[in-house]
């Protein structure tokens, strides 16, 4: 693998994690728990696609077969893609979106903030717009993970039942396979296993001052770096893409 | 064919071109447009998104490209660039006053903003009776850019353009 492969790999990683996400929080819109959280959360959700569309249309740019940021995001199917599995993990009620939510966020915030040193300008340029906007997201999901978790017996229990099912998503967003060693050896990408430091450390006093227990599950899920996913992904992936798929080339 | 315009004349008549969302301030008052080339025929123009998916950019996009065939130019190229990060210390004084009069609470001067994370929401006068007696409802309002606010004092609600 050389250089220009990984970066494509990576950028699709960065990029069709924010699609997924993105996605997943617009099929709130219209139905969040109050106006206010309807608006925020399609707020970060348009955050996300925008971000999505600077990552995939570099990504096409550094491919060099011609194809731009629709045809990845449309034209592709679900083993092409390399979304982290949290990102494709459906709603469920809203403690399980917010702590989802929260979950990637950290990891976004540091990942990001990592990644506006990188040595590729274009990677640099877009790390340091997203990561403003992260840090929006991030209090938001912050401040819901403290009203839930330590809020009423129910909100609670909700929250902590979320955040056990998660939690055996979250060990592969550190995993560090050719791609990541190659692009930090670059200066391009940063190191995850600092980056696991950190998240460990922010999730860890969240979920203390949000009265929540540490999960204990030991079982990890992984396989989105190679297109292992599950059976949510095909779902999310036909309604996404029936539209362009159906009408391609169309314009409005 | 060549263009008969000078920079400043562009951006003189660039500046008629109102924010799609926001139309009390323009586009170079707001800081999105950030660059004007002029090379024989064909004029590029560099913009930059204040949000990474603000709706308003493909919009902002097709102005410019209407302003400048109304002046005779036909061939027009629109770049996106995303370094340097759009912020609002970009704007200045005068626009801000001009937020306050259409009732957005204008930004702090300081786009550094080390309270987000902590979650503390900030002071903020209202831009409609001027009293600091206010509270945040939403970090996230109407648009990307804009936090809700409401006043305490008047009990009107307000947006806020938050500091980015």
């Amino acid at each position: 693998m050389n250089l220009q492969e990984a970066k494509f790999e990576y950028l699709l990683r960065l990029g069709d994690s924010s699609l997924i996400i993105g996605h997943r929080l617009s099929e709130w819109c219209g139905h969040g728990p109050i106006l206010e959280e309807d608006l925020a959360i399609i707020n970060i959700a348009l955050d996300f696609v925008g971000n999505t569309t600077e990552l995939l249309k570099y990504a096409g740019q550094v491919e060099g077969k011609g194809r731009d940021e629709d045809e990845l995001a449309y034209m592709r199917d679900e083993r092409e893609f390399r979304n982290l599995l949290i990102t494709e993990q459906p709603n469920g009620d809203y403690a399980y979106t917010i702590a989802r939510q929260f979950l990637f966020d950290t990891y976004m915030f540091f990942l990001y903030e990592g990644l506006k040193s990188s040595k590729d300008e274009t990677i640099a340029a877009i790390a340091a717009k997203s990561h403003k906007e992260i840090t929006y997201h991030l209090r938001h999901t912050t401040e819901w993970m403290y009203r839930l978790g330590d809020g009423t017996e129910e909100s609670h229990e909700r929250m902590q039942n979320a955040v056990n099912d998660l939690w055996m998503f979250t060990a592969e967003m550190f995993d560090m396979d050719a791609v990541d060693t190659l692009l930090v050896k670059e200066g391009i990408a940063p190191d995850l296993n600092k980056i696991k430091v950190d998240w460990e450390t922010r999730v860890k006093e969240v979920f203390a001052d949000a009265t929540l227990q540490m999960p204990t599950t030991t079982f990890k899920q992984k396989g989105s770096r190679e297109g292992k996913h599950s059976e949510h992904l095909g779902f999310l992936l036909a309604e996404m893409q029936y539209v362009h798929r159906a009408h391609p080339g169309a314009k409005w | 064919m060549t263009i008969n315009y000078s920079i400043e004349e562009i951006f003189k008549i660039l500046s008629e071109i109102p924010d799609p969302e926001i139309p009390v301030i323009n586009i170079i008052e707001l800081g999105i447009l950030r660059d004007v080339k002029l090379e024989d025929d064909l004029c590029t123009i560099t913009i930059t998104p204040t949000y990474s998916g603000c709706p308003a950019m493909k919009v902002i996009e097709d102005d410019i490209k209407i302003k400048l065939k109304e002046i005779g130019i036909e061939k027009v190229k629109v770049e996106l660039v995303y370094s340097p990060a759009w912020t609002t210390d970009w704007i200045n004084d005068e626009a801000k006053e001009k937020l306050r009069a259409y009732g957005i609470a204008p930004p702090d001067h300081s786009s550094v903003d080390k309270n987000v994370l902590l979650g503390k929401a900030r002071d903020l006068k209202c831009p409609l009776c001027g009293s600091k007696n206010t509270e945040m409802i939403s970090q996230f309002g109407s648009t990307a850019c804009k936090a809700l606010y409401r006043c305490k004092e008047c009990r009107e609600p307000f947006d806020y353009f938050k500091c980015l």
